[in-house]
Parts: structure tokens; C-alpha cells; sequence
């Protein structure tokens, strides 16, 4: 048995493990069910369909709404890895022969199941509820894998990064969804950007969130919303690359912080973090 | 091992039996530097294999930073360290695999089995398995000898402080490691949890002829626990020796209490013997109620303290943060 290869599975077994773990436990139930609620919840009842344009308002933002869960993904990692670096999950895997390996793909794994979960319930929610919603035939269905998957490599690295560098994962979590919250805004995620000055798309146009949102836009709405798009045409190819280039440096340096902090993971580390942790009210 | 004529490179002689011992741990001019503040200065100590070895020294001595060093969690400023053989700064997974460490857990892996997670991290040793020394451990022997086979299916979180304890110990040990890191095992233990807690070291390590190398700053836990003391202090061992060793090697002063016509008088020396013969000399039978009391090996702890100094943080991640 050859050791690497044998944490590779333990990783899975540690990913599946956890997921279903936390799958059954209230609160994190809860997680998966909150945004798909919200999301669905205003769409029906701000009731923006078919307004004198023709434009679907409700219809975009659920695109939104999708698009918004494949950036909760570098919460959810930033998150997970900062308070499992607090508790000493992390320093326990870093005991085990080639622990960090089985670490490292577990969590990889349950991130996918978590946000495939996710993604599901928001998108049959929305399927089934909100008109104007629907998968543009194949090349919507796949638009819409590509470009969720292509998100997610754009969007997860920064959360691992993010939860590597921080000593405080609450207070990290809170600050990056108010950075979060405001990109969706000057990403046009939720309505059309028409309404906001020229610069404010231009510093959306930065950053993976808003690509994310046209790549869900062009697999989720019918052509007749492309008056919503400021070129008038979805702009696929751009959306790709922009994520791609994201999630190249992505790959490039998370890998690296993360070496780098759990070299330094150690036991007074993890018990400093923990009487820092309890000395929190928050 | 005994039989052989030779010992083979490497390895120590026992000095009281003369069979071959293994070295596990080897440590020479240790020196660690967080920024300015120098935490070792010059630490060289021997672990053997089966052998259970007590770093004692109060908060802030370095303890800590000296077994993160040995387990390869830290790296060192300067000086020579091999642990089985290897540098900890450069050892592969393979020799991590012959190690246990036994980790304060707080709340991870909450909402795991405990069987399930024991046998879990159990497998990542299964590719390390020979047949001299068949790994992991069987789970559900070792949750036995913990006391935990009564908590098999319970969630992690659910455990009490002191089963949790024993859960680590069981996580530390499920590789059957040669060697065996234990850092303040039994900090905020009430007694009896204490007295449990050595006992299960004892049983497991005896079972295993595992070495066990254990900080603590509670010196009645080294006098149980440990073959060997190994007293550190302003960043150095100042003392090496098993509790009987140390007390009567390093004497300390006995403290002598008289009266001579009705005056009450209290003397330390190093000398007993001498200075009440002296007395009697001096004061002949108007003498009475003389008391020798013999330096314990608290009072040559506490000397050896006093006289090499220490304090500063209490803790190696402290020292960091003053280094930034």
C-alpha cells in the first residue's frame, strides 16, 4: 500500500465523512436552506417579472442568487480553515503520516458536496418557481456546469488564503461578506448595472464575481434578457478568461500560503489561538 | 538485541544492565532565538528507547518550544537534533509515522464517532505496517485500554473533559509509535483524573515498549511518570537523574531546627551532619528538640530553579508574537 495514494483515500473518506456529518446537524441544514429561502423569497416577493421593458427582474436576480453561492464558497473556506486551525483539527491532521494530504483533499471534497448541495436546491428552487428561469437547452447546461466550476476555481483559492492569514476567523468571515455584499453590487449581480455610474462597472468588471454572473446569466436566461447586458451579447469568452486568470494565480499562490501556515502550525500555536479564541465574545 | 556481541552503530550501552539501548532522541547545544530573547541556550538531552523521560521546568523554560522542535513542529535557531535517526526540520512522512503526539483537543472533529475517528487516523499507519509491528492498533482494543469502549458511538463532542484526555492519548498512540510526545498531559486534571491518567501511560507504554518523552511543570507528576528528570531551566538542563538520583546527588540543604535554653533557632546547610556535631560541641546536653529535615526533591527543584533563574513568557507562541 502505497502511503500517498492511501491518505488520497483517507481524504475522501475524511471529505464524504464530514459532509454528511454536517449535513444532518441543524445549523448547518439551516446554512443550505438560508440563501435558496432568501433568494427565492425576494424574487417572488418583490414580484419584478415582466416589467415595461420585457426585462425579467426576478428571473436575474436568482442568476444572482447563484452566482452569489459560488462566491460563498471562499467564505465557507476561509471559514473552515481558520477555525479549524483554531480548534487543532489542522495540527492533528499535521501529526498523521502524510495527514496533510488526507486533510487537503477532504476538505476539497466536502467543499464540492457542500456547494454542489447548495447550488442544487437554489437551482431547482428556482426552476420550479420563478418564471423566466430556466436551463437554455445543452449548451445552457453546460455554460452552466463550466461556468460553476470555473467559479468556484476562481473564487475557493482566495478563501483558503484568507483563512490561512487570519487570527480571527469570525471577524475575517464577517469583513469578506461586507466585501462580498458590496462587489455584488458594482457586479451587477443582483439588477442590471445601467442604474449605477460607468465607474462602478468598471471595478466589478475586476473581479471574478461579476464574470460569474454573466457565465449564469448566459445558461440561465433566454436571449430576450439580453437587453440587460451592456454589450448587448454575452461575453462567454471574457467571463472564461477573466476566471481562469483568477483562478491561475489562485492555484499559484494558495498552495503556497497554505504550506507556509501549516509549517507553522504547532501546539502552543493552536492552544494561544484557543485562549485568544475564548477570550472573544464573538 | 542483547545477544548480540557487538553493539551495532549508533546505538548507546546501558550502563546498568549493558545491554545495547537504542538512542531516540538526541539533542546537542540546542539553541533556540525568538528575536532577542534567547529560549535555549545550549540544551542537549538523551531519550532511549522504552524509556520515560520528564522535562521538568517552570512556565516559560521551554519546554514547549524544545518538544515542537523534537516533533518537527518548530524549527531551531541552532545545534544538532536527531529523533529515530532523523532531523525533525527535514524528517520525511515515514518517520512521522513512528511518532505519536498526543494533542490538547478542544472541540475539533466534534461531530465524529469516537470509534469512527480513532480508526480513522488508525489507517493513515496502515501502509506502514510490517510484520514485526502490525499497524494501526486495533481500535477497539486500544478504545478498551483507554476506558473508552463504553463511548464508541458517541460524538466526540459529547465526551467529558477527562474522556476527551484519554481520546488524545488514544489518537497519540493508535500508530504504534516508537517514541511518544506528551506536552503538560494532565494540565487542569483534578487528582484522581491525574492518578488515571498515569496509570493508563504506564500500562500503554509498558505494553508497548514505547519511549515516552513528557513536559510538566508539576513535579509530583515527573516523580511518577518518569524513569529519568530532566530539569530544564534558563534554557538549559540543569539536572539529569531519576527522583531518587536527583535528590541525593544534587543534597540541597537540610534544614536543622534546635532550642538551647529556651531560644528556638533554624539553620540550613548542606553539611547536617557536621554542623550537629558542632552544635553539640558548643551547647553539650542543654540542647533539646533537634530536628534534621532532609531536602525533598521539591526543595532541590526549587533550588535548581532559583540558581539558573528563568521566567519570560509562558508560553513558545508568545514569544513570537513579542518577536513581530
Amino acid at each position: 500500500m502505497n502511503p500517498a495514494t492511501n491518505a488520497v483515500r483517507l481524504g475522501v473518506a475524511r471529505g464524504w465523512t464530514d459532509f454528511l456529518r454536517l449535513s444532518t446537524t441543524p445549523s448547518e441544514l439551516f446554512g443550505y436552506i438560508f440563501y435558496p429561502l432568501v433568494f427565492v423569497g425576494v424574487a417572488i416577493g418583490a414580484d419584478l417579472e415582466h416589467n415595461e421593458t420585457g426585462a425579467d427582474g426576478s428571473a436575474y436576480l436568482m442568476t444572482g442568487g447563484v452566482a452569489f453561492l459560488l462566491a460563498n464558497t471562499l467564505l465557507l473556506l476561509a471559514q473552515m480553515i481558520g477555525s479549524e486551525r483554531e480548534d487543532g483539527t489542522l495540527l492533528r491532521a499535521k501529526a498523521l503520516p502524510h495527514g496533510m494530504i488526507g486533510y487537503t483533499v477532504g476538505k476539497s471534497l466536502q467543499l464540492l458536496l457542500t456547494s454542489a448541495v447548495s447550488l442544487t436546491l437554489i437551482i431547482v428552487a428556482s426552476l420550479v418557481l420563478v418564471d423566466g428561469f430556466s436551463i437554455q437547452g445543452w449548451t445552457g447546461l453546460l455554460t452552466l456546469l463550466c461556468f460553476c466550476a470555473l467559479g468556484i476555481m476562481a473564487l475557493a483559492p482566495y478563501g483558503a488564503i484568507l483563512g490561512s492569514l487570519t487570527t480571527n476567523p469570525r471577524m475575517t468571515v464577517a469583513v469578506v461578506m461586507m466585501a462580498l455584499l458590496g462587489l455584488t453590487v458594482v457586479s451587477g449581480l443582483f439588477f442590471p448595472l445601467d442604474i449605477l455610474p460607468a465607474w462602478a462597472g468598471v471595478i466589478g468588471m475586476l473581479f471574478p464575481l461579476y464574470w460569474a454572473g454573466v457565465g449564469m446569466r448566459a445558461a440561465l436566461l433566454p436571449e430576450t434578457q439580453l437587453a440587460f447586458e451592456a454589450t448587448g451579447a454575452w461575453e462567454l469568452p471574457q467571463a472564461a478568461g477573466v476566471l481562469m486568470v483568477w483562478a491561475v494565480v489562485g492555484f499559484l499562490v494558495a498552495p503556497w500560503v497554505l504550506r507556509r501556515m501549516a509549517r507553522r502550525e504547532s501546539g502552543s500555536r493552536v492552544s494561544e489561538a484557543r485562549e485568544r479564541a475564548m477570550k472573544r465574545a464573538y | 538485541m542483547a545477544t548480540m556481541a557487538d553493539p551495532p552503530a549508533g546505538r548507546a550501552v546501558d550502563s546498568a544492565t549493558g545491554t545495547p539501548t537504542e538512542t531516540v532522541v538526541e539533542a546537542e547545544d540546542l539553541r533556540m532565538d525568538y528575536g532577542p530573547t534567547r529560549v535555549l541556550d545550549g540544551l542537549g538531552l538523551t531519550v532511549r528507547a522504552g524509556e520515560v523521560v520528564a522535562l521538568l521546568g517552570p512556565n516559560g523554560a521551554g519546554k514547549t518550544t524544545t518538544i515542537e522542535i523534537l516533533e518537527g513542529f518548530r524549527r531551531r535557531s541552532a545545534g544538532r537534533v536527531e529523533v529515530l535517526g532523523q532531523d525533525p526540520a527535514r524528517a520525511d512522512e515515514a518517520w512521522r509515522a513512528e511518532l505519536g503526539v498526543v494533542l490538547q483537543s478542544w472541540r475539533d472533529h466534534g461531530v465524529w464517532r469516537v470509534r469512527e475517528l480513532l480508526h480513522h487516523f488508525g489507517r493513515y499507519y496502515a501502509a506502514y505496517s510490517t510484520p514485526e509491528r502490525v499497524r494501526p492498533f486495533d481500535t477497539d482494543t486500544l478504545l478498551g485500554r483507554v476506558g473508552l469502549a463504553g463511548h464508541a458511538h458517541q460524538q466526540v463532542k459529547s465526551l467529558s473533559g477527562g474522556q476527551r484526555r484519554r481520546l488524545d492519548v488514544a489518537i497519540g498512540l493508535v500508530g504504534r509509535p516508537r517514541l511518544l510526545f506528551l506536552d503538560e498531559p494532565t494540565a487542569g486534571f483534578d487528582p484522581q483524573a491525574r492518578r488515571d491518567f498515569h496509570d493508563l501511560v504506564h500500562d500503554v507504554v509498558d505494553e508497548n515498549d514505547t519511549a515516552v518523552l513528557l513536559t510538566t511543570h508539576d513535579l509530583d507528576e515527573a516523580e511518577r511518570l518518569a524513569d529519568r528528570i530532566l530539569v530544564l531551566t534558563g534554557g538549559r538542563i540543569v539536572a539529569d537523574g531519576s527522583a531518587e538520583q536527583l535528590a541525593t546527588d544534587l543534597g540541597g540543604d537540610s534544614e536543622l531546627a534546635w532550642t538551647v535554653d529556651g531560644r528556638r533557632s533554624v539553620h540550613s546547610t548542606r553539611e547536617p551532619a557536621k554542623f550537629v556535631a558542632g552544635l553539640y560541641a558548643d551547647h553539650g546536653d542543654s540542647v533539646t528538640d533537634l530536628r534534621v529535615t532532609r531536602a525533598t526533591l521539591e526543595d532541590v527543584y526549587m533550588d535548581l530553579v532559583r540558581r539558573h533563574g528563568s521566567g519570560g513568557p509562558a508560553n513558545a507562541a508568545e514569544y513570537e508574537r513579542k518577536d513581530r
